[in-house]
């Protein structure tokens, strides 16, 4: 309600003052529900903080359409001045040069201060070139953790399982026996496989990660992957694992209704998690396999970052610095942070939220901040692949194929490399 | 007979000339394009394409996956169009016998047309969901673990039911008026020779019903091919995974969720060539067969 009497006096101002001229800018984003009243509130706050620049915020369905949107638009010639992009999606728009100002140049050109290093250690390279500049701003910036139904667990008198062993062997059985099922996941190609080897620091892809190179080749024939894969469809088989699908919420629900005891789903799912659950809930890290490592690392960023689209004027370039300035100062980041779950991106919005005792009130609010800062290793810094949202539809559809059991793992994951491989030799070949 | 002659030279191709604009800008253009780049490799934001030959096509054939969609394609088309002409037809024979109360039947059997396809797959999702659908509570009464969006096979059974559920009203219309307008002498005299009512059906009714049954197979392919576009996409959920889907949303899917555009121009072009033979046989070899009265 609020933000629609700022927004209509926004415009009201427009009309009336004609020769008062504010720049105007268009961000498009993917955030629905919830997570796109609480974009609406930041931009309608940033535009009633200031009269030189109004930021329009538009919500372009998924991440997926709101990239297809972004290309179709670019083809035209209409690109907005800011686009959400989301992980997947990163390769695409940072191999075109011509599409987007690394919001490093774009900030420094600004007079805007930039430190990579303000930035909190797991969010600074996800988005970089191989330089290590940055190019996309993080914004939304989640990990995958482990939310549990503290109530469940104490049914069956378990703690959250810190490794998939302790799992197998102790939670999961007695969580069965106190009738829950005792876990599921919301996304099978970004928990189980992208994070898995970066929480077990092993590399995912050939040049280091594909950071290096565009002739990069995906490590899905890598055992560990193979056999974590296995264990989870016997899992399922067996009953200790829920699974309904690829779709997000399909295997959410079942938590939120109370018949799941354990989640594997967003540091974002926080608050509109908080919203739906109407038992006690806590979080913690996403567990590790302690045949592969003791020393398990930090998770990759999830989520998207706004990219500044090219070809605008430099007035409107200097509106878009000025808005990722504003994003970027510590209230407004506590503020996305503590309504929506995301991790604030600088350790000033961090040390914020400390203060203010956020921590003290939600402890589950701070595991994926925590998480994303666990020590980091040489393959925990992202991956760059093109092609990549066909890439985790090939995943998906192969994943759901062995837990159907319409293939078998080796079957499953030899046709997982084959395609994504002859994927990134195609989008390879497209930036030749 | 007399012959209606122009004066004027250039006044029928005036005439002609708004029809052929907007076929060449909607049709010939596009077209030419999807022919055009399906020979190309581009880059998602379009900076450069590079001319590649036939390889966006001999990677389709070579593809188990597009064959995949392909071979379910064939068997979705065979069952909507099957099912929802057969059920119409059906429906449409039991109505015309009805004489008390015809008009509220009638409307209770056409309403459904109204339904736009992606609504219906909304409503599809409600009741073939697995965790609130009621038809998966009544599947699970039955002992059957009904699962959408994991099975392949319950998840195109629910395809299947949701298309076949929009397209009957359609095809019930035109076969109840198809069914009044055949002359009463004819099925009076019908009656006198042939007291089964089975055999006066397929022998007398239904030959004069074939105009309507070839314009609503024609009118059904292209629904089952094309317009259930909508209701694949709800079910489907934005996760392609390993759901059936049909040639035409295998299109969008690659073409506009994974940016590729050649490879997707690629699988236009063989649609447009599948309805061109399609088009082609049914109007050849059918065609000659029907009497239109």
């Amino acid at each position: 309600m609020k933000s629609t009497t700022i927004l209509s006096a926004g415009a009201l101002v427009g009309l009336t003052l004609p020769a008062f001229a504010e720049t105007e800018i268009t961000w498009w984003h993917g955030m629905g529900g919830q997570l796109g009243e609480v974009v609406n509130q930041i931009a309608s706050d940033f535009n009633a903080s200031q009269d030189d620049y109004t930021i329009t915020p538009v919500f372009k369905g998924t991440y997926e359409e709101t990239l297809t949107a972004t290309i179709a638009a670019f083809r035209a010639g209409e690109q907005p001045n800011i686009v959400q992009v989301f992980d997947a999606g990163a390769a695409t728009v940072i191999a075109a040069p011509g599409a987007v100002l690394p919001v490093e140049d774009l900030l420094k050109a600004n007079d805007v201060p930039f430190d990579i290093e303000d930035y909190i250690s797991g969010v600074r390279y996800f988005y970089a070139d191989s330089d290590g500049k940055m190019i996309g701003m993080p914004f939304n910036s989640s990990s995958p953790i482990m939310y549990y139904n503290t109530e469940a667990l104490e049914e069956a008198g378990v703690t959250p399982p810190k490794t998939w062993e302790e799992f197998e062997s102790v939670t999961a059985p007695a969580l069965k026996e106190a009738g829950y099922i005792p876990m599921t996941q919301s996304h099978m190609p970004w928990i189980f496989t992208e994070n898995f080897f970066s929480r077990h620091n092993l590399p995912f892809a050939s040049d280091n990660n594909g950071f290096d190179s565009v002739n990069v080749t995906i490590n899905m024939d890598a055992p560990e992957i193979k056999e974590h894969f296995a264990s989870f469809k016997s899992w399922v088989d067996d009953g200790l694992f829920g699974f309904y699908g690829a779709a997000w919420d399909d295997n959410a629900k079942p938590f939120e209704q109370g018949d799941v005891a354990m989640w594997l789903g967003s540091s974002g799912s926080f608050g509109g998690l908080a919203q739906k659950a109407d038992f006690d809930f806590s979080a913690t890290y996403l567990p590790y396999w302690e045949k592969i490592t003791t020393e398990p690392k930090q998770t990759f960023i999830g989520g998207a970052a706004n990219f500044a689209m090219s070809g605008h004027s430099d007035e409107e370039n200097k509106a878009t610095a000025e808005f990722f300035r504003y994003l970027t100062s510590p209230e407004v980041q506590y503020m996305w942070h503590k309504e929506t779950g995301y991790v604030p991106i600088t350790t000033a919005a961090y040390e914020l939220a400390k203060e203010d005792g956020h921590y003290d009130r939600f402890p589950a609010a701070e595991v994926g901040i925590q998480q994303l800062s666990l020590p980091a290793g040489e393959n925990t810094r992202g991956y760059r692949m093109g092609f990549y949202v066909q890439i985790r539809d090939v995943m998906n559809r192969e994943y759901t194929r062995l837990l159907t059991g319409e293939t078998s793992v080796d079957d499953a994951f030899a046709a997982i490399k084959k395609e994504a491989d002859a994927l990134l030799a195609r989008f390879a070949q497209t930036q030749s | 007979m007399k012959r209606a002659r122009f004066d004027h030279r250039l006044l029928p191709v005036m005439l002609l000339v708004p029809q052929l604009t907007i076929i060449a800008i909607f049709f010939y253009w596009p077209a030419w394009n999807a022919v055009h780049s399906s020979f190309y490799l581009q880059d998602p934001f379009g900076f450069g394409s590079q001319f590649v030959g036939m390889d966006n096509y001999t990677r389709l054939w070579t593809s188990s996956e597009y064959m995949r969609v392909a071979r379910f394609t064939l068997v979705f088309t065979l069952l909507v169009t099957g099912l929802s002409l057969g059920l119409a037809l059906l429906l449409a024979v039991k109505a015309d016998k009805v004489i008390r109360g015809a008009r509220t039947y009638r409307t209770l059997l056409m309403w459904v047309y109204a339904v736009a396809p992606p609504v219906a797959g909304l409503i599809g999702v409600a009741l073939f969901d697995q965790n609130i659908g009621a038809i998966t509570d009544l599947f699970a009464a039955l002992g059957y673990d009904y699962r959408l969006g994991v099975s392949y096979s319950d998840t195109a059974l629910a395809m299947v039911v949701v298309s076949v559920w929009i397209q009957t009203p359609v095809n019930f219309i035109f076969f109840l008026s198809g069914l009044q307008s055949i002359p009463k002498p004819v099925l009076e005299a019908a009656r006198i020779d042939n007291p089964s009512g089975f055999r006066r059906f397929w022998e007398v009714t239904f030959p004069l019903l074939a105009p309507t049954a070839f314009f609503l197979l024609i009118i059904n392919i292209t629904y089952s091919l094309f317009d259930t576009f909508g209701i694949i996409d709800t079910l489907v959920k934005n996760n392609p995974a390993s759901n059936p889907m049909t040639l035409v949303y295998k299109v969008f899917i690659d073409g506009f969720r994974g940016n590729d555009i050649g490879g997707s121009a690629a699988q236009s072009v063989v649609l447009m060539v599948l309805v061109l033979i399609l088009t082609v046989f049914q109007f050849r070899l059918l065609e000659r067969r029907i009497h239109y009265t």
